[in-house]
């Protein structure tokens, strides 16, 4: 359920690294008042076993696929919630950066989905349901209602960054029935894996597991963080019904003046568009005008689109030729450097 | 996941860490330097719009010239990019259902906008797994820690990650001696989700035991909460190239389009 670079756009993978990094700021500077030097190597012992545990995968009954952990309700079981966001961010780093699982733009948003969720909602909702010294079927239960929620809104979170993001063309509401019911199954097994292990744990080792439990207090401030990541996301969302992302980050750009150096500039936009009407192309390769209301071009042929549309650039005959130069290019270029490198 | 899988994983990881050990004049460059670089990179090739397809090849420049400069297994990488191609097909593959709209006519055939836009996904997926890859594999992941702590991250998660990074092998094979030998013992029937649990739970109390075998050996070496790297790297002029070079670069054609510019040239030459 990783969130992908390729379905990102950019407004939204910094909103999510945002929000990201106010939780790990907030979850770093609790871990840092606790002060408990044990739970340093604790915690990045269980980042590995959770790696490896991930890398078992087992039989789900009755489907004939399989499944593996996700984990980040275990985490927050064994550590408490602000560990064990600390933990699932470190493991979300090393998938990224060794598996391209996920993607860098797309870190922001993985470490909410799986990390946030499971810590911040999925385990009050486990203690509040377990009560103080629960029995093995109410624990079970509990643990098996958490993650179901959990990997519900982590879901749902990846169905609003993508729809938000307006690169892949899945409507809402399709992605949305669609999403849901399989994370259902999903969290069914997701639950019922942690609770197996949660309950081989407690009987093999009674005093593991934390037994305390002090589940209200300072989440309000990591809560308020996300509420206003999710209502910028919104905001996103509303604009991303447009066709345009272009045209979108643009807007975001000078609302929030945070995105990166990517946003397009009018002036290039209308020279390139100039440019591209008096660079006639070949006859017969052009776009259909997205809405129809255009009028025909001087030589009464299908060209490509004006500047108010933001697609025309890429996908045109002439674009592909110079693609193709380009890579070309590109691949001259590294052998090029690799002969430098050989000789240094 | 069977016991060859799992070891795959590892050899992955293993050689991708090894390659950060060679000594090349990117590997020698701050950390800091080639994040933001990455980062830079991600941001342009996703600021595109939804069928860029032309105006992303040009990006392929970033992740061959560092693999050449670095003298990188350019084989083996683009292998392990290449294997991310069927997720990023499932990912893809809504958009030629969703997205009829015919937006490209070549000769009488139409082709309709999510054609286009699967491909542009495809390019963006590739292109993103290699920026990582090349950065990982340049840098190296403690190098990458340490210049995320200081570009801010805090410290707390700067040591889970050294700590993660140091046990992920240990724990790797554990687990794929663990399956190894339960493959041996079960005879090929897949792993059910009681045993699953119990094989999880034991190697959970292994390495909760461990963590505390490693607690005490650090406690023995003075260790106060977090580690000392040794000497810091500087961020100097070649940094300041390297990432004004690439920088300016990537927003060149972003903003430019040199793909299309270069193919109408081309084509009204041959006209």
């Amino acid at each position: 359920m990783h969130m992908a670079d390729a379905l990102l756009s950019p407004a939204v993978g910094a909103t999510m690294w945002a929000a990201a990094a106010v939780a790990v700021g907030h979850c770093s500077r609790r871990i840092r008042s606790e002060d408990d030097e044990r739970r340093v190597p604790l915690m990045g012992v269980l980042g590995a076993f959770l790696f490896a545990a991930q890398m078992i995968n087992f039989a789900i009954p009755g489907t004939g696929s399989s499944g593996h952990l996700g984990g980040g309700l275990l985490l927050a079981i064994l550590l408490g919630p602000h560990a064990a966001l600390l933990v699932m961010a470190s493991v979300l780093i090393v998938q990224a950066l060794f598996f391209a699982d996920g993607g860098l733009l797309a870190l922001g948003c993985n470490i909410v989905n799986l990390g946030f969720f499971p810590a911040f909602v999925g385990y009050p909702l486990y203690r509040r349901l377990a009560g103080s010294a629960p029995g093995a079927a109410r624990s079970g239960i509990a643990v098996v209602v958490a993650a179901l929620l959990s990997l519900q809104l982590g879901a749902l979170a990846v169905v609003l960054e993508t729809v938000a993001s307006g690169i892949s063309a899945l409507p809402f509401g399709t992605f949305v029935l669609f999403m849901l019911p399989i994370h259902l199954a999903i969290g069914v097994v997701e639950g019922v894996v942690t609770a197996a292990v949660v309950s081989f744990v407690r009987a093999a080792r009674p005093g593991m597991l934390p037994s305390v439990a002090p589940s209200g207090g300072p989440v309000t401030g990591v809560a308020l963080a996300f509420l206003a990541a999710a209502l910028a996301l919104g905001g996103v969302g509303a604009w991303g019904a447009s066709k345009d992302p272009d045209g979108l980050e643009w807007s975001i750009a000078r609302i929030t003046g945070a995105t990166g150096p990517d946003a397009p500039q009018t002036a290039v936009h209308a020279a390139l568009g100039r440019f591209q009407q008096q660079a006639a192309l070949l006859p017969d390769y052009g776009f259909r005008r997205p809405d129809g209301a255009a009028a025909p071009t001087p030589e009464g042929q299908g060209a490509p689109g004006d500047g108010a549309s933001g697609d025309r650039l890429g996908t045109s005959v002439a674009g592909v030729v110079g693609g193709a130069i380009t890579l070309l290019l590109a691949l001259l270029v590294g052998l090029v450097l690799r002969r430098q490198a050989r000789r240094a | 996941m069977s016991a060859p899988a799992v070891l795959a994983g590892l050899l992955d990881f293993r050689r991708l860490d090894l390659l950060a050990a060679e000594d090349s004049a990117l590997h020698r460059l701050d950390a800091r330097a080639k994040l933001v670089v990455a980062l830079a990179f991600v941001v342009c090739v996703t600021s595109f719009g939804r069928y860029a397809v032309a105006p992303l090849l040009p990006y392929f420049v970033f992740p061959i010239a560092v693999a050449a400069a670095a003298r990188l297994p350019a084989a083996r990488l683009s292998r392990q990019v290449a294997l991310l191609l069927p997720f990023a097909l499932l990912i893809a593959l809504p958009n030629p259902l969703f997205d009829r709209e015919v937006l490209l006519r070549v000769g009488g055939v139409g082709i309709a906008g999510g054609w286009i836009s699967l491909v542009s996904i495809l390019l963006r997926a590739l292109l993103a797994a290699a920026a990582a890859l090349t950065l990982v594999a340049v840098t190296g992941f403690p190098a990458i820690c340490g210049a995320l702590e200081r570009l801010g991250m805090p410290r707390q998660l700067a040591v889970q990650l050294l700590f993660l990074y140091r046990y992920l092998a240990v724990l790797g094979e554990e687990a794929l001696r663990m399956t190894t030998a339960r493959e041996l013992r079960g005879g090929g029937r897949p792993l059910s989700l009681r045993l699953y649990a119990t094989l999880v739970g034991r190697l959970l109390l292994r390495t909760w035991d461990r963590a505390g075998r490693i607690h005490l050996a650090m406690c023995a070496r003075g260790f106060v909460g977090d580690f000392r790297s040794g000497e810091r790297s500087r961020f100097g002029r070649r940094e300041i190239i390297y990432v004004a070079g690439w920088c300016g670069l990537f927003l060149l054609l972003r903003t430019q389009d040199p793909t299309h510019r270069l193919g109408a040239a081309l084509l009204r030459l041959f006209q």
